[in-house]
């Protein structure tokens, strides 16, 4: 697609029928459209322009609201307590307040994504041009913006046109933002369509960025043998000086990368990131490393091993440089999203800044342009390592037992530990020398420093957490794959067919954040037991990470042990946060590719066609963020289920099916139009798993769908059966819902099922054409 | 013994629950219900009280009581192990969603839970479905069998030691034995 903006002025022309002065013609857009798909019914959809979906979607997994607040305090009417069925001032109660909350952190989180985006864009048509032609896989990747096509109709091809797409996505993101206002929209119902709504759209704003990056800055193209990138605080080489990067938002690290290698010294510092910037860091220059998610933040700078902290955007603690000052470590904020409140530097000569920083003269600066932030990055870590000589603020081991004499005993740490960890009794044991528990918390704790808030002691918990953890952290030396980007059209050719008719028994999308209830261990787990089993486990972020932070018996990491494509058995990694649209994508993909659906502004269809046919699931163990609810919105709205871990139970809305009421799970078959009973497949939209052995379950009960083949079928049971036995001890006691005709029954289960489908008075059913939609039906019963 | 929330931050307004100072008040009232219904989550497993798992306890408590057993995430196996089998086993977020509907007859068909007690489900997780039934299931009780204080339930007990916790538990465990006398 191209576009042109075209101005007409004629100050004065004579014709036959008159004197013309003074004449302004102006046309906003002339649009020249290569895009040869007919447009389909919902282009560019407004907020309500997908209700009906909505509400259907709404209508069989149902609002289970646990409010984490009792109050509302946005308004001034308030706080305004909604107990006992009592409305606030402006008539919202309990659920109207609560689905408003989860809108409005899907709405900061689609802005977050989508204003990131937009910052990428812009960087990169300033330093490359409107016309820069996208490229996301070759020849490979035909269909290079699939969110994007469904959703919008617009078929991107150059940089310029991303402009486009994101002037859309800003106008939803600020209309739904609208609603979030006192005095708005009064229906619960009605905030969840519209949370579903930012939800789709920040999967565009995540493509668009995702894209242009991908294309601009040459990142690994759909490519499932994607470099295998150093993971963990041991690939660090502590000799030389350390840049760290935090956050989201590659530009700075490319100015740093850029800088580093003009000036021939990369090879003599380390450039390394935490969080979704390590990804993309990585993506663009392989010795990069990967630090590891969001929660090691204070255990590097903690640790001394940063010389220079450089913050970009999203994730980044906002004390981080109250800590950095700590070890003496120099700040450069690189985001107008965080200026920490330093002096805006951007157009002072590097040298001063270089000067400052150095001399302790400032701690930190705000420098808005990349590649001053390059050069000024590893000009100051340069001078600075050999005058901070690793300063840290860690105890000795002697120390930390004196330190932890000084406990009382008081709880305040374990009251204020979000994973209520028993931190006073790992405190007891090291004031009595023994280090085990505080480095059995070394491995589980989250990094999120709320312990030493609670002190009234002033212990800094934490740090002695790191101290006894100060072995395994040095031992922290293991391989991430590069993220891959875009899953290809070629290799959903491949795959098309076994996915939708059940054989590949499923897509696990394991994605989000680190606030995992016990460690990274359980993702690792979760991702190697399916890869195992055969399904596709695509890995995103923080999530990425932590699969490639342990090894098998062969001292293999998952990405070693199987193969980066989108096939059975693969593990790959898309990418950072925004390449979670590549996850979406892949489904979409499959509806257009495989199944030849019309994809061009045709929603509905294609949600329709991915909720009945499509088994994927998302996990996403560790979210916390309102980014995490807004990608887990957008999976909603195309009819994928989503399960977070036992911290996601704060997201305080669950979306729910009810297997034990039949009437839920009804579709038309395509077919006749006959009303077809599928039972509840899948059962939930969003839900909560309480332990890592009740989420292997609920994965493979997930990807259950209503189009599966007896032979698919058969092989999610027997999947479903073997994980429940395993973790859950028992045969499942729903298994009399997902048998359709004997011929689903798993044939090593035949009797065990036999007698549960006789106590169930079981009888069987049809497998249909699946759909939700009256509009898809061939033949409509008379 | 302290009435605050155990994790600090989970704060509630106007309606807090009753704490419960004598394990002898927490039997009355299970007595007193008609369709009691006892929910275990995965700590169970994970608190020992004199060196016995909490789901040894709740074992005891239930044959004692004859309150039917929901077993979450992985207790199921669990229970089953020691010779327990639940009346049925479900998620968290599954069992708390026919709770706030009225019209669910319970785990029997029989009738919806006057009284559900809560026990050994993650402290935040537990607190935020006893808030989804303090506003969404007005007319059920809710009783927490931990020690930590929960302020959405409707009665709670306060935090206590590991010891004082047992204590509670093998009292109200002999009451129910005694048919609550």
């Amino acid at each position: 697609m191209t576009t042109k903006n075209v101005r007409v002025k004629i100050d004065e022309m004579k014709t036959n029928s008159g004197l013309i002065k003074n004449l302004e013609l102006s046309v906003g857009k002339l649009v020249q459209d290569n895009y040869n798909e007919p447009m389909g019914p919902t282009p560019m959809p407004s907020m309500t322009t997908l209700r009906d979906w909505d509400m259907k979607l709404l209508n069989k997994y149902k609002p289970f609201y646990m409010p984490d607040c009792d109050l509302c305090c946005l308004c001034t009417f308030g706080k305004c307590d909604f107990t006992a069925g009592k409305r606030g001032a402006c008539g919202l109660d309990i659920a109207t307040q609560s689905s408003r909350i989860v809108m409005l952190a899907c709405a900061i989180g689609s802005a977050c994504h989508s204003a990131h985006s937009r910052h990428l864009v812009h960087s990169l048509i300033e330093k490359y041009g409107r016309n820069f032609r996208l490229d996301v896989g070759g020849m490979n990747t035909k269909v290079e913006a699939p969110v994007t096509r469904l959703v919008t109709g617009i078929k991107p091809e150059t940089l310029g046109d991303l402009d486009d797409v994101l002037t859309y996505v800003e106008e939803q993101i600020t209309q739904v933002l609208a609603v979030g206002h006192t005095g708005q929209e009064g229906c619960n119902l009605d905030f969840e369509s519209k949370a579903m709504h930012v939800g789709m759209i920040d999967h565009v704003g995540m493509e668009v960025g995702d894209i242009a990056q991908i294309s601009a800055l040459g990142y690994p193209k759909s490519d499932p043998e994607a470099p295998l990138v150093k993971l963990g605080i041991a690939s660090v080489d502590r000799t030389k000086p350390v840049i760290m990067c935090i956050g989201h938002n590659v530009m700075p690290s490319v100015g740093i990368i850029d800088y580093a290698k003009e000036h021939k010294v990369d090879e003599q510092i380390e450039v390394v990131g935490l969080c979704c910037t390590s990804h993309d860091m990585t993506r663009y220059y392989t010795r990069a490393r990967i630090v590891g998610p969001i929660s090691w933040e204070l255990r590097f700078v903690r640790a001394g091993l940063a010389d220079v902290v450089v913050l970009d955007e999203q994730c980044i603690r906002t004390d981080i440089y109250e800590e950095a000052a700590k070890v003496n470590a120099p700040v450069i904020a690189a985001s107008e999203k965080n200026c920490m409140g330093f002096k805006n530097r951007t157009n002072d000569p590097a040298d001063e800044i270089v000067s400052d920083l150095v001399s302790g003269k400032v701690q930190g600066v705000l420098i808005l342009d990349p590649e001053k932030v390059g050069e000024v990055a590893v000009r100051v870590a340069q001078k600075v390592a050999p005058i901070r000589k690793r300063k840290n603020v860690l105890p000795s081991i002697e120390e930390l037992q004196q330190i932890a004499k000084t406990c009382r005993q008081c709880n305040q740490c374990q009251r204020n530990c979000p994973q209520d960890y028993n931190i006073p009794a790992a405190l007891k044991a090291a004031a009595q020398g023994d280090m085990s528990l505080l480095t059995d918390l070394y491995e589980t704790c989250i990094g999120c420093g709320r312990c030493e808030e609670a002190c009234p002691q002033k212990i800094m918990v934490h740090s002695l957490i790191v101290k006894a953890g100060e072995k395994a952290m040095y031992a922290e030396n293991n391989l991430c794959r590069s993220g891959r980007g875009q899953v290809s059209d070629v290799e959903i050719r491949n795959v098309g067919s076994p996915i939708v008719l059940g054989e590949i028994p499923g897509i696990v999308a394991i994605v989000g954040c680190s606030n995992y209830p016990k460690g990274g261990k359980d993702v690792y787990d979760i991702a190697r037991e399916f890869a195992s089993r055969r399904y596709i486990v695509a890995l995103s972020g923080c999530s990425a990470m932590s699969a490639g932070s342990y090894r098998n018996s062969e001292g293999k990491t998952i990405y070693e042990e199987f193969p980066g494509g989108f096939e059975a058995g693969g593990v790959l990694n898309v990418g950072s946060c925004v390449a979670n649209s590549h996850i979406a994508g892949a489904a979409i993909k499959v509806a257009n590719i495989f199944a030849k659906r019309p994809l061009r502004g045709n929603y509905e269809e294609i949600a329709d066609y991915i909720h009945n046919r499509l088994g994927a699931v998302g996990l996403a163990w560790g979210a916390y963020s309102q980014k995490a609810a807004a990608i887990g919105a957008g999976f909603w709205r195309l009819g994928v289920p989503v399960i977070v871990g036992p911290h996601g139970v704060k997201y305080r809305r669950m979306l729910m099916g009810r297997e034990d009421k039949p009437e839920n799970w009804e579709v038309l078959d395509a077919r006749t139009g006959n009303t077809v009973n599928v039972g509840p497949a899948p059962e939930h939209l969003f839900t909560v798993a309480e332990t890592k052995e009740e989420c292997m379950v609920a994965i493979a009960k997930l990807c259950i769908r209503p189009n599966d083949t007896w032979k698919g079928r058969s092989i999610k049971l027997s999947h479903y059966v073997d994980l429940s036995k395993r973790y859950l001890g028992v045969m499942p006691n729903d298994l009399h819902l997902f048998v359709r005709t004997m011929a689903d029954v798993p044939m090593t289960m035949k009797d065990e099922f036999e007698t549960i489908l006789k106590a169930n008075n079981w009888k069987e059913t049809i497998i249909p054409d699946p759909t939700m939609l009256p509009r898809m039906v061939r033949k409509m019963k008379e | 013994m302290s009435c605050e929330p155990w994790q600090c931050a989970e704060i509630a307004s106007t309606k807090k629950a009753t704490p419960i100072q004598k394990p002898e008040v927490a039997v009355a009232m299970i007595k007193r219900a008609q369709r009691p219904l006892l929910i275990v989550g995965s700590n169970a497993t994970m608190r020992y009280m004199e060196g016995k798992p909490l789901i040894d306890y709740m074992i005891d408590f239930a044959n004692a009581s004859k309150v039917p057993v929901v077993a979450t995430a992985h207790m199921v196996g669990e229970f089953i192990k020691r010779g327990y089998h639940p009346a049925s086993f479900m998620g968290a977020m599954d069992i708390g969603q026919r709770l706030v509907d009225p019209t669910w007859q319970g785990i029997d068909g029989k009738g919806h839970p006057d009284l559900v007690l809560f026990v050994g489900l993650p402290y935040y997780m537990e607190s935020l479905m006893l808030s989804g039934m303090k506003h969404f299931a007005p007319d059920l009780k809710t009783m927490t069998l931990d020690n930590l204080f929960h302020v959405h339930a409707t009665f709670s007990f306060p935090n206590a030691s590991l010891e004082e916790w047992a204590a509670n538990l093998k009292v109200m465990t002999q009451k129910l034995k005694d048919g609550g006398n």
